[in-house]
C-alpha cells in the first residue's frame, strides 16, 4: 500500500501530492473533522454550537488532555505508556486518603505529581536499562498502580477538603463563558508542552529517538536520560490529570479512570501523532480529546443513542486514522 | 550467576526427572537440563504449590462426589480453562512478533452472540420443565465462533494486509469491541436459561470437569500442528526474521492471518466458557483484563515478547501459575485486589530476568 502511496505521490500534480505529504496533513483533517462535527452538531441539534458546549468539552476533559499530552511525548518517543490510568486512579486515591488525614491540600499535590513523576521515571529506567518493550513494562505498571489503590482502600473516598471544592466549583468568566480552574490548568499544560516539545533540546532530543534511536544515540544524544524523562513527563502528566480529575469528582477511587489509556492514546492517534513515533505534534492532543469530547456531547445531545456508540465511534475512528496515515504517511515501520 | 543459583534451588526441590540421564550426571548434561526453558516455570509452579500444600490445608485431597472429582487442583483447573484457551492463542500471535489485545473484547462478544441465540426460556410440558433455545445449540455455538473468527480475520487483516503495527492493530478492535457486544444486547447483561449450554463450562465428563476437556482437545490440536507439520517451523521463522521468512518464500501474511484466526477463535471458545460457566453474557465485563493475563502466561511459560521461539507448554504452565496464584491470595484471606500487586512484580521480575542486559550485569558481577 505504501509503495503505490508513493508512486501517486510522484506522478500526481504537485499541489495534492505537497498538501497530503506534508507533516500536519492528519493534524488538519481532524481539525476539519471537529469543525465538522460541530457544524452538524450545530445545525442538527439547538443549542449546540455555543461558546459554552466547546468550554464544556474543555471542562470535562481537561484531565484527558493533561494526560493525552505526556501520552504525545511518550508515542513521539517511539514507545507507549498504558499506565496513566491506574496511575490517575491512584493520585486521585492518595489525594483523597491524605486530605482525610487533614494534609495540606498544596503539599498533597506537590507530593502526588512527585510521586507520579517518580513511577514514570523508574518504569522508563527500567525500559531503557534492561532493553524491555514499553508496552510490557507499562502493562505491568498499570497493574502495580490499579493495585496500590486497593491496598490504599477498596471503598471510594469523598474529599470534602474546601480548596478542592472551591476548585472544583469556581467558574472562571471567559469571552461570555466559562472555564472551570482545571480546564485552564490543562490549557497552561499544554502550552508548556507545546514549548518544550518545539523550542528545547528536550523536545528535538525526543523527536530524534523516536525518529531512530540508533541515529540518535551515534548523534551523541544521552537516549537514556531521554527515555527516563519522556515517562517521568508522562507519569507526572498522569498524575496531574489525576489531581485535575480528584477536583472534577471530589472523590478519590481505585475503579477511576479505568480505560482512560486507550482514550489518551486514540486522542493522540486521532490527532495527527504516528504510532511508530518522532513524527507529529503535541498540539494534536487538544484536537484529538476535543473530538473525542465532541461524540460524546453529540450522542449526548441525541439522546437516541446509547453511551456504547462512543466506544463503536472511537473505534471507527481510530481504524480510519491508522489507515490514513499508513497509506499517506507510508512512513510507518511494521 | 544469581539465576542459576535459584533455578539449581528449584531443581533440588524436585525430584530426579525420569528423563534425564541417572547415571550420566556429568555437569553439562546437568548444565543443559536447567538451561532447558521449561524449567523455570515449571519450578515456579511447583514452588507455588508446595507453598500452597503448606499454607491450606487439605490443599492435595481430592475426593469424589456424585462420580464428580472436587478438590482445590481440579478447582484451579477448571478456573484456569478460559486463561489457558486465550493464552495458547497468544502464544502463537507474540511467536510472530505480534501482540493481540483484543483478546477480551473477542471474549465479550462470542460470549453474547452464543448467550443471546440460545438465549433460552423454561416450558413446563406436561408437568416436566423443559428448556427451550431459541437456536440450536450447535448452530449458536458456530456462529458464535464464527463471530470470533471474523474478529480475527479483521485484526489479522490490519497486521499482515495494512501492515499496522499489532499493538494499534487490534486496540481497534479492543475499544469497539465491547462496544459491540453492548449493542447486540442494548446494554443488558443476557441471562441463559438452557441446561445443556451449561455443560460446556460446569458440566463433568468421566468425573473432570468438561472445560478440561476442551482445553487439552485444543491443545493436542494446536500442539500436533505445530510440532507435526512445519507450521510451527514458519511461525517461528516469521518472529525470528520476517523479512528473511519472506525472501525464504514463505507466505508471511498468510501465516500472520492465521495466527491472528487463531487467537481469536481461542478467545471465543473461551468466552463460551466462560458464559456457560456464569449462565449469562456481560458484554462490559465478561472477559476484561484476559488478555493481559494471557500475556502475561505467555511471558512466564518463557516465550520472549520478542518473537520467534515459543512453548505452548509454557504457556499452559503460564496461566496455571497465575490461577493458581490468585487461587493462594483468596484462601490465604488477603484482600484479592492484592493479586494485581503481586502480578505487577512477577511480571516485573519474569521480564527482567529475561533480558539479556540483566544477565550480562549478572556475568560482570560474577
Amino acid at each position: 500500500m505504501s509503495a503505490v502511496a508513493s508512486n501517486a505521490r510522484g506522478t500526481a500534480s504537485r499541489g495534492t501530492a505537497s498538501l497530503t505529504g506534508a507533516p500536519w496533513f492528519t493534524s488538519l483533517v481532524t481539525v476539519v473533522l471537529l469543525v465538522a462535527m460541530l457544524g452538524i452538531g450545530g445545525a442538527v441539534y439547538p443549542g449546540f454550537l455555543s461558546l459554552q458546549v466547546v468550554f464544556n468539552l474543555l471542562i470535562d476533559n481537561g484531565f484527558l488532555l493533561v494526560i493525552a499530552v505526556g501520552m504525545g511525548f511518550v508515542i513521539l518517543s517511539g514507545g507507549i505508556d498504558l499506565s496513566v490510568g491506574s496511575v490517575l486512579a491512584l493520585s486521585t486515591m492518595i489525594c483523597a486518603s491524605l486530605l482525610h488525614r487533614h494534609v495540606p491540600p498544596l503539599a498533597v499535590i506537590a507530593l502526588v505529581l512527585f510521586l507520579g513523576a517518580c513511577f514514570g521515571g523508574v518504569m522508563g529506567a527500567i525500559i531503557h536499562l534492561f532493553k524491555l518493550q514499553p508496552f510490557i513494562v507499562t502493562l505491568a505498571g498499570m497493574f502495580l498502580a490499579r493495585g496500590l489503590c486497593y491496598l490504599i482502600s477498596v471503598e471510594s473516598i469523598t474529599i470534602d477538603d474546601p480548596a478542592f471544592t472551591a476548585m472544583s466549583q469556581t467558574q472562571v468568566p471567559i469571552l461570555g463563558g466559562f472555564l472551570s480552574p482545571g480546564a485552564i490548568i490543562a490549557l497552561v499544560v499544554l502550552l508548556v508542552a507545546i514549548w518544550l516539545a518545539h523550542f528545547t533540546a528536550f523536545g528535538r532530543a525526543v523527536y530524534a529517538v523516536g525518529g531512530n534511536e540508533q541515529s540518535a544515540a551515534m548523534m551523541g544524544l544521552n537516549v537514556g536520560r531521554t527515555k527516563v524523562l519522556v515517562y517521568a513527563l508522562s507519569g507526572f502528566c498522569a498524575a496531574l490529570g489525576g489531581v485535575l480529575f480528584a477536583f472534577y469528582m471530589l472523590s478519590g477511587y481505585g475503579q477511576h479512570g479505568q480505560g482512560t489509556e486507550l482514550d489518551a492514546i486514540a486522542a493522540v492517534v486521532i490527532g495527527g501523532t504516528l504510532l511508530t513515533g518522532g513524527y507529529g505534534y503535541i498540539a494534536g492532543a487538544l484536537s484529538g480529546v476535543l473530538v473525542l469530547g465532541a461524540i460524546q456531547t453529540l450522542i449526548a445531545f441525541d439522546g437516541t443513542l446509547s453511551s456504547w456508540w462512543t466506544r463503536i465511534v472511537i473505534g471507527a475512528l481510530l481504524f480510519v486514522f491508522c489507515v490514513v496515515q499508513r497509506v499517506m504517511g507510508g512512513r510507518a515501520k511494521s | 550467576m544469581n539465576a542459576r543459583a535459584t533455578n539449581a534451588g528449584d531443581g533440588t526441590v524436585k525430584p530426579t526427572p525420569p528423563d534425564a540421564p541417572s547415571q550420566a550426571r556429568t555437569a553439562p548434561a546437568r548444565a543443559a537440563w536447567l538451561a532447558h526453558p521449561l524449567v523455570r516455570p515449571i519450578g515456579a509452579l511447583v514452588a507455588l504449590l508446595l507453598f500452597d500444600a503448606f499454607l491450606v490445608p487439605g490443599f492435595f485431597h481430592l475426593e469424589t462426589k456424585d462420580g464428580h472429582l472436587y478438590g482445590a487442583i481440579i478447582d484451579i483447573l477448571n478456573r484456569a480453562a478460559p486463561l489457558m484457551l486465550a493464552a495458547l492463542g497468544m502464544t502463537l500471535v507474540i511467536a510472530t512478533r505480534g501482540i493481540d489485545i483484543s483478546v477480551g473484547a473477542v471474549v465479550a462478544l462470542s460470549g453474547t452472540v452464543s448467550a443471546m441465540l440460545i438465549g433460552g426460556t423454561m416450558v413446563v410440558n406436561n408437568g416436566t420443565q423443559e428448556y427451550v433455545a431459541n437456536t440450536p445449540m450447535a448452530l449458536a455455538l458456530a456462529a458464535s465462533l464464527g463471530v470470533a473468527l471474523l474478529c480475527g480475520l479483521w485484526n489479522g487483516v490490519l497486521v499482515a494486509g495494512v501492515k499496522l503495527q499489532p499493538i494499534v492493530a487490534t486496540l481497534i478492535l479492543m475499544v469497539a469491541g465491547r462496544g459491540l457486544a453492548q449493542l447486540l444486547t442494548d446494554g443488558q447483561i443476557v441471562t441463559v436459561y438452557y441446561k445443556p449450554y451449561f455443560f460446556l463450562g460446569s458440566g463433568y465428563l468421566a468425573g473432570l470437569p468438561f472445560s478440561l476437556f476442551v482445553v487439552a482437545a485444543v491443545f493436542a490440536v494446536t500442539l500436533l500442528l505445530v510440532k507435526k507439520t512445519a507450521l510451527g517451523l514458519f511461525i517461528q521463522a516469521v518472529g525470528i526474521n520476517p523479512v528473511a521468512a519472506r525472501l525464504a518464500g514463505l507466505r508471511t501474511a498468510t501465516l500472520i492471518t492465521f495466527v491472528y484466526v487463531f487467537c481469536s477463535a481461542c478467545a471465543g471458545m473461551a468466552g463460551m466458557l466462560i458464559t456457560s460457566n456464569i449462565k449469562s453474557a456481560d458484554a462490559n465485563n465478561a472477559g476484561a483484563l484476559l488478555e493481559l493475563d494471557a500475556i502475561l502466561a505467555v511471558t512466564l511459560g518463557g516465550t520472549s515478547l520478542a518473537g520467534g521461539k515459543f512453548s505452548l507448554v509454557g504457556s499452559m504452565i503460564g496461566a496455571l501459575i497465575i490461577q493458581t496464584l490468585t487461587y493462594t491470595i483468596y484462601s490465604l484471606g488477603v484482600p484479592p485486589e492484592v493479586n494485581m500487586v503481586v502480578k505487577s512484580i512477577v511480571v516485573f521480575a519474569v521480564c527482567i530476568s529475561q533480558s539479556s542486559e540483566f544477565r550480562n550485569i549478572l556475568r560482570r558481577s560474577a
